[in-house]
C-alpha cells in the first residue's frame, strides 16, 4: 500500500481566523492525508519543528492577516534550518495577486487564494508531494 | 389551532391538490427540498395557518416587552441607526486621517480596528508582532499613541467603538485618560468596548488570559462602568463571529444568548445587581445574505434576550431586557472574484439588519475579500447606509416586515432552535463549560464544512465564484501598509519609555500586581499604570504572570 502523504496545517502569527484551515484540514483529511493541525498563534520556528517532528510531506499554512510576507518566507527558511528542504510549503488566505511572485520566489510552492474548492488544493499535493 | 387557522388550513389542502398537484407533474420544481441559507426548510408558501402569533404576548409594540418590534418606541423615525465604519490601519496618525474623512462623509460615530498585537496584549516591538504591525488595525502601544489616535476628535461629542476583548481594560482605561486630558469626564463618554471573550475561545482568538480570570476582568469592568462611565456599553456580546466562523443563524443567536446570560450569572455570582449593569450591556450580530431568516434573526433574538431577562434571571428594569445590537455585512460572503458584486451583497444584508432593528451598522467593502478597503470602496460602503437611510423608505415605519406569515414563521423557528442551543448549554453548565469541552467549536465546524461541501458540490451558488464566473485581471489598487510601522512604532515605544517616570510605572505596575492576586477591582491600577504611560505589553505581561495564559485543545 502507499504511504499516506502527511500535512501539517499550521496558523502563522497572530491571526485567529481559523474558519479556513479548519475546513481545509478536514477536506484533506477526508482526502486520505493524514493531517495533524498546530492550533492558532504558532511562530514560522514552532511550525518548523512541529513539521520536523511529525515527519510530514506538507506545511499548509493559512494565514489572513496580511502578515504573510514576513512569516510564510520565515518559516521556509524555518524548515530548511532544519534540513527539511524536501517539504512542500503551500500557502492559502487573503493573500493580494501582486504578493505572490514574491512568495513563491521565496520558496512558498503555491497560493490558494479566496474562493478555491478544496479539490484544487487536494489535487495541488497529490501531484507534487515527491517531485 | 383556531377556526380561522382550521379553515385556512383546509383551504390550503384544497388548493394543493387542485393546483400545485398539477403544476408539478408538468414543471416539477427547481428542487427537491427548499431551504434557507441556515438550512431550515422553507415551505411553497405560508398562510395564517403556518404560523402561531400572540399579537399581544409574542410580538408588542417598539419599547415594550419582548420587544420583538424594536427597542425604542419610535425606531427610525426619531434617529437614524449609527453609522459606523469600522476602521484602522498602521498608524495612530493615519488612522486618526481615516475617522476624520469618516466624520467629515456622514459617519456619525466611530468604530476602532486595532491591529493583532493590540488585540493580543503585545506592544509592537515585541518578537510576537513581527510582521502583524498596523496591518488589521492600529497600533497602540501606550497612551501616547491613544493620544494621537483622538488628536482633533471631541470625544464628548462622538460615540466610540473598539473592538478590543482580552486587553478591553487597558483600552478603555487609555480613552479614559485621554478624555480626561480633552477635559471631558468619564461620566460624559459615551461607546463600547467588544470586551466577549467567550467567542474569542469560541471562535475569535484574540485570548490570553484562561476563563476565570478573563471573566474576572469583565465583571470588574461593569462594577467599574456602572458607577464612573454610565454611558458606556461595557460588552458587546457577539455572535458576528460565530456566524463569520461558520455557524447558522440560530446557532448565531443561541451561542451569544447563552454567553450573554453566563456573563449575567457571572457578574451576579460576584455581587454584581443585575439591574445595575444589565442596562450596558449590548449585542453584536452578522447580517448574512438570506434577507428573510436575517429579518427574522433579529427579531428572534430580540423576544429571546428579553423573556430570559425578565423571567428567567428575573431583571426588573426594562432596559435590562431589551437587546440592543450593532450590526455588520457579513465578510466571509464576500468573494474575491467579480469584485463588484459585493456592493450588492452588502445592500440586501444592509437592508436586512435595518428591517431587522438595527442600533448601529458597519457595511463592509466591496474589496475586503482581497485586502484592507481603499478609502473609496470605504466611501461606496458608507453611502450603501445612507441610500437604506434616505431612499428605500425603510427607516420611514418601525419594523415592517411583522405580520408577514413567512417572517413571522421564520421568527418562531429561529427562536425555538436557538432556546434548545440555549438549554443544551445550560445543561453544560453554561458557555465556559460549553467552550472549554470544544462543544460550541464542534457545532460550528460541522456547519462550517457543510457549508463549503455545498460549494464545492454547487448545490449552493455563489455568483462569480462557482457559477457565472468571468476571466478576470488581478484587481489593482488594493491598499497596503507600510512595511515601515512596526520601525516607527519601535522607536515610539523607546521615546516613551525615555521620557516617563520610570519609578512612578513601576510602582503602577506592582500596584497592579498586588490588586491582581487579590480581589480588588483591577479598573483604577490599570487606568493609573496607563496614566504613568506603562505600555500595553507592560500591563498585560503584569497579568498574564499571575493569571498565566489560555491554552486551547485544537480539533478540526
Amino acid at each position: 500500500m502507499e504511504k499516506k502523504i502527511r500535512v501539517l496545517v499550521a496558523k502563522p502569527g497572530l491571526d485567529g481566523h481559523d474558519r479556513g484551515a479548519k475546513v481545509v484540514a478536514r477536506a484533506f483529511r477526508d482526502a486520505g492525508f493524514e493531517v495533524i493541525y498546530t492550533g492558532l498563534r504558532q511562530t514560522p520556528e514552532q511550525i518548523a519543528e512541529a513539521a520536523l517532528q511529525e515527519d510530514v510531506n506538507v506545511v499548509a499554512l493559512s494565514i489572513l492577516s496580511g502578515a504573510h510576507n514576513t512569516l510564510l518566507p520565515r518559516t521556509v527558511l524555518a524548515l530548511k534550518e532544519r534540513g527539511m528542504d524536501d517539504v512542500l510549503v503551500v500557502g492559502g488566505g487573503v493573500i493580494p495577486a501582486e504578493d505572490i511572485p514574491g512568495l513563491k520566489s521565496a520558496g512558498v510552492a503555491e497560493v490558494f487564494t479566496p474562493g478555491t474548492p478544496t479539490g484544487t488544493a487536494v489535487e495541488y499535493i497529490r501531484s507534487h508531494v515527491g517531485e | 389551532m383556531s377556526d380561522d387557522q382550521k379553515t385556512i388550513a383546509q383551504d390550503k389542502e384544497r388548493w394543493y391538490k387542485a393546483q400545485v398537484e398539477k403544476t408539478l407533474a408538468r414543471f416539477p420544481e427547481r428542487k427537491e427540498q427548499f431551504t434557507t441559507n441556515s438550512g431550515m426548510p422553507v415551505d411553497r408558501v405560508y398562510t395564517p395557518a403556518d404560523v402561531n402569533v400572540n399579537y399581544t404576548g409574542d410580538l408588542g409594540f417598539p419599547g415594550e416587552f419582548p420587544f420583538t418590534r424594536g427597542v425604542q418606541p419610535t425606531m427610525y423615525r426619531g434617529r437614524f441607526w449609527t453609522m459606523r465604519q469600522y476602521a484602522g490601519f498602521g498608524t495612530a496618525e493615519e488612522s486618526n486621517a481615516r475617522y476624520k474623512y469618516l466624520l467629515n462623509a456622514g459617519q456619525s460615530g466611530l468604530s476602532v480596528a486595532f491591529d493583532l498585537p493590540t488585540q493580543i496584549g503585545y506592544d509592537s516591538d515585541s518578537p510576537m508582532a513581527e510582521g502583524e504591525v498596523g496591518k488589521v488595525g492600529v497600533a497602540i502601544d501606550s497612551l501616547a499613541d491613544m493620544e494621537i489616535l483622538f488628536d482633533g476628535i471631541p470625544l464628548d461629542k462622538v460615540s466610540t467603538s473598539m473592538t478590543i476583548n482580552a486587553p478591553a481594560s487597558v483600552l478603555l482605561a487609555m480613552y479614559i485618560a485621554v478624555a480626561e486630558k480633552q477635559g471631558v469626564p468619564s461620566t460624559k463618554l459615551a461607546g463600547t468596548i467588544q470586551n466577549d471573550i467567550l467567542k474569542e475561545y469560541a471562535a475569535r482568538g484574540t485570548y490570553i488570559y484562561p476563563p476565570a480570570p478573563s471573566m474576572r476582568l469583565i465583571n470588574d469592568i461593569f462594577a467599574f462602568c456602572a458607577e464612573k462611565v454610565p454611558n458606556w456599553n461595557t460588552i458587546s456580546i457577539s455572535g458576528y463571529h460565530i456566524r463569520e466562523a461558520g455557524s447558522t443563524a440560530a446557532q448565531e443567536v443561541g451561542f451569544t444568548l447563552a454567553n450573554g446570560l453566563s456573563y449575567v450569572r457571572a457578574a451576579m455570582a460576584a455581587g454584581l445587581d443585575v439591574d445595575t449593569f444589565a442596562p450596558q450591556l449590548s449585542f453584536f450580530f452578522n447580517a448574512h445574505n438570506d434577507f428573510f431568516e436575517e429579518v427574522a434573526k433579529f427579531r428572534a433574538a430580540r423576544r429571546l434576550w428579553a423573556k430570559i431577562m425578565k423571567e428567567e434571571v428575573g431583571a426588573k428594569n426594562p432596559k435590562s431586557w431589551m437587546l440592543r445590537f450593532h450590526t455588520q455585512t457579513g465578510g466571509s460572503t464576500l468573494t474575491a472574484q467579480q469584485p463588484m458584486n459585493n456592493i450588492v451583497r452588502v445592500a440586501l444584508q444592509a437592508f436586512a439588519a435595518v428591517c431587522g432593528g438595527t442600533q448601529s451598522l458597519h457595511t463592509n467593502s466591496m474589496d475586503e475579500a482581497l485586502a484592507l478597503p481603499t478609502e473609496q470602496s470605504v466611501m461606496v460602503a458608507l453611502r450603501t447606509q445612507q441610500i437604506i437611510a434616505y431612499e428605500s423608505g425603510a427607516a420611514e415605519t418601525i419594523d415592517p416586515l411583522a405580520g408577514s406569515y413567512y417572517v413571522e414563521s421564520l421568527t418562531n423557528t429561529i427562536e425555538a432552535e436557538a432556546r434548545a442551543y440555549i438549554d443544551r448549554i445550560i445543561g453544560m453548565g453554561g458557555s465556559v463549560k460549553a467552550i472549554e469541552t470544544g462543544y460550541m467549536q464542534r457545532e460550528i465546524q460541522d456547519s462550517a464544512y457543510r457549508h463549503q461541501r455545498q460549494v464545492e458540490s454547487g448545490e449552493r451558488v455563489i455568483v462569480g465564484m462557482n457559477k457565472f464566473q468571468t476571466k478576470e485581471d488581478a484587481p489593482k489598487n488594493l491598499l497596503r501598509v507600510d512595511m515601515s510601522v512596526q520601525a516607527s512604532q519601535a522607536e515610539k515605544i523607546k521615546a516613551v519609555k525615555a521620557r516617563r517616570d520610570n519609578a512612578a510605572v513601576a510602582a503602577a505596575l506592582a500596584e497592579l500586581r498586588i490588586a491582581a492576586q487579590g480581589t480588588a477591582n483591577l479598573m483604577p491600577p490599570i487606568l493609573a499604570a496607563v496614566k504613568s504611560y506603562a505600555t500595553l505589553q507592560e500591563i498585560c505581561d503584569v497579568m498574564r504572570d499571575v493569571f498565566g495564559e489560555y491554552r486551547p485543545s485544537e480539533e478540526f
